[in-house]
């Protein structure tokens, strides 16, 4: 289980969670699709603080933020679902497109 | 981890949890017929056997269009998540596993209960096991935060997340003693997260048994052994804690830490027939606005103590 | 370690393996915990290279998480059960191609690029150089991350609710008690008011209409309280 296998198990899972937010309607989908991107970045940060610079906390760190970055993520989108869902009963990406140019 | 764990740690350490889950419902049983009014209460202690014996043999029901997977994983994950809780726990003076961030795996642990009634819940397909793990999760968004500000306190006060260096940091002073809001919600939350006593509804009578409404056979015996597995651990975590762990004159460690475990369990199994039910929509205002200030500034006071 | 390489293995199977069932599986509830086994997988990945703090760290926040989550899956889709089989995507195609694209790319630039040799070895207490890392050297980080969810909790908070001051104290603001669907006992602004049992929490048509005429309020202004004009902007 060297580097190139968790980096190999990082961009599997980052992938899948790309392919969900390219293809989900369902906001809540999508933001699942996110959550398992982010995890993907999480499997990275810990192999490279494992298996390139274990003596400095850097890359706990960034996995620290990553984490924190997908709880936010969470509540973010979260919220802005329900408003949209109460401003509009809107729950899907297609009904969302205001901003498309 | 410092030592070998020994293997007779590892086959006494499930015997133990059984015996602690079966003692307090043997407990519960008792002063359930005293307060029922039956005649000789004590005959109602080979209640909890007896229930075993008709679980393991009764037939399973079935519901419309059930997710068993869910429910399954929901049920054994209840029992999992407490013995898994439970191995950071010292037995005497050792624990099986002694895991360098113990009191942050022991937390993690018993948030997976949150997925298991939820799932126990949804499984069935039925309302009231579904309200039942709705009413959970309000629950535990009420309990978890002074929860985990009471487990941080103790974990301050001896400056390490192992467990066995928060017993050994109580070798003058129990927590309990010099931390004792700490410790009260400790208990508080103990009672909320193994959905025992006054804050049950998560499986109250009111919708019909909640969660485990739906459940019969085995699936109901490994749910309940679940839950008496649950507050025994709840009860146990309070000793290494806030009670001194197996710190005590005379008597050797482990007797100590039975003692004292017996103890904390006959509290809340006792408790559960003396306090009323508290709506979890009320508890949680009483949370957040009063407990987890109270843990906060007791964990400013502690890390100035510290200091 | 070789028992290490297996679990390893194992683990990451079980976790791209759970991943792809999120987008495959027509239940919400199962999707949902197929995630939470994903993650799950990642915090006891992490348990085998010593990041013994963060794996379970990861373990608790994401069991949290995704219950938050489920709550709200269900809450937002039509047939969260998935009883009737379903399909709600777009670009399933391109998509698809996309994804596997990225993959490949990543995973080509994995094994291709030359990372830097590793220098030095992980200190006995990892846990405690995270700690004094971030109180340290990084607290910069530490004190962006307090802030970010310190603005988030605020934005959430604007952003869901549909209730804003006037409609828990009253169009003057004059309500000693403010009109919460949850309670809101503890938030008394004044005790005097003994009459308002009814409007808290039990039936939810009472607790939306506030009542700021309702006190004794002896130094009441005159306004006018449109009774149509309750919630719910």
């Amino acid at each position: 289980m060297g580097l190139h296998a968790f980096l190999l198990l990082a961009s599997a899972l980052f992938a899948i969670g790309l392919y969900g937010v390219l293809s989900q309607q369902s906001i809540v989908m999508l933001m699942m699709g996110l959550e398992l991107m982010i995890n993907g970045l999480i499997v990275a940060g810990g192999a490279f603080w494992y298996h390139v610079a274990p003596a400095d906390a850097d890359g706990q760190v960034l996995v620290l933020v990553a984490v924190t970055v997908m709880a936010l993520e969470m509540a973010m989108g979260f919220a802005v679902v329900t408003a949209i869902f109460r401003a509009r009963d809107v729950d899907m990406t297609d009904d969302a497109a205001d901003l498309k140019g | 981890m410092h030592e070998v764990t020994p293997a007779w740690a590892l086959i006494a350490f499930p015997i133990v949890l059984a015996a602690l889950a079966l003692l307090a419902a043997t407990f519960d049983s008792v002063l359930t017929a005293v307060a029922t009014g039956r005649p000789a209460p004590l005959k109602a202690m080979s209640d909890p056997l007896r229930e075993v014996a008709r679980l393991v043999v009764q037939q399973r029901r079935r519901t419309f269009m059930p997710d068993i997977l869910l429910m399954r994983i929901g049920i054994f994950t209840l029992v999992v998540a407490a013995v898994l809780a439970g191995v950071v726990l010292p037995l005497g003076d050792r624990p099986v596993a002694d895991l360098s961030v113990g009191i942050v795996w022991f937390n993690a642990m018993e948030v997976c209960v949150w997925g298991s009634l939820w799932l126990t819940g949804w499984g069935p397909n039925s309302v009231y096991p579904l309200t039942g793990g709705y009413r959970f999760l309000a629950q535990g968004l009420a309990y978890e935060l002074p929860h985990m500000f009471a487990l941080i306190t103790a974990a301050l006060g001896a400056g390490s997340l192992r467990i066995g260096d928060v017993v050994g940091a109580q070798r003058g002073l129990w927590f309990a003693v010099w931390m004792p809001v700490a410790f009260a919600v400790y208990l508080i939350s103990a009672v909320a997260m193994a959905f025992w006593g006054p804050m049950n509804q998560a499986v109250g009578s009111d919708i019909a048994g909640g969660v485990r409404a739906e459940l019969s056979g085995p699936d109901r015996l490994i749910f309940q052994a679940g839950r008496y597995a649950l507050l025994a651990v709840a009860a146990a975590a309070a000793v290494p804690l806030f009670l001194g762990g197996g710190v005590g004159p005379v008597l050797p460690a482990w007797l100590w830490t039975a003692l004292k475990t017996i103890a904390v369990l006959a509290v809340l199994v006792w408790a559960k027939h003396r306090l009323p039910a508290i709506r979890m929509d009320r508890f949680m205002e009483v949370s957040w606005m009063v407990l987890i200030p109270a843990t906060l500034l007791q964990m400013l006071i502690v890390g100035i103590v510290v200091l | 370690m070789t028992l290490q390489v297996i679990a390893f293995w194992a683990l990451a199977v079980a976790s791209v393996a759970s991943g792809m069932a999120v987008f495959i599986v027509d239940s919400m509830a199962r999707a949902t915990f197929a995630l939470l086994a994903s993650l799950l997988s990642v915090g006891l990945a992490f348990l085998l290279i010593d990041l013994e703090y963060l794996g379970v760290l990861v373990i608790l926040m994401m069991v949290m998480e995704m219950l938050i989550m489920a709550v709200f899956m269900i809450m937002y889709m039509m047939n969260p059960a998935g009883l009737m089989p379903m399909k709600m995507v777009h670009n399933d195609r391109a998509a698809m191609v996309i994804a596997a694209g990225v993959f490949v790319l990543l995973a080509l630039g994995a094994f291709v690029t030359p990372w830097p040799r590793r220098r030095g070895r992980p200190p006995a207490d990892v846990t405690g150089a995270l700690g004094l890392s971030i109180m340290g050297p990084k607290m910069l980080v530490m004190m962006v991350i307090g802030v970010a969810i310190l603005a988030t909790m605020i934005s959430t908070v604007v952003l869901a609710t549909h209730r804003g001051r006037y409609d828990r104290y009253g169009d003057a603001l004059e309500a000693r008690r403010p009109v919460d669907p949850g309670g809101g006992r503890l938030a008394v602004r004044d005790d005097r008011d003994r009459h308002g049992e009814d409007r808290y929490g039990d039936h939810p048509g009472g607790a939306q209409q506030p009542h700021p005429d309702h006190g004794p309020g002896p130094s009441s202004p005159g306004h006018g309280h449109d009774p149509s004009h309750g919630h719910g902007h």
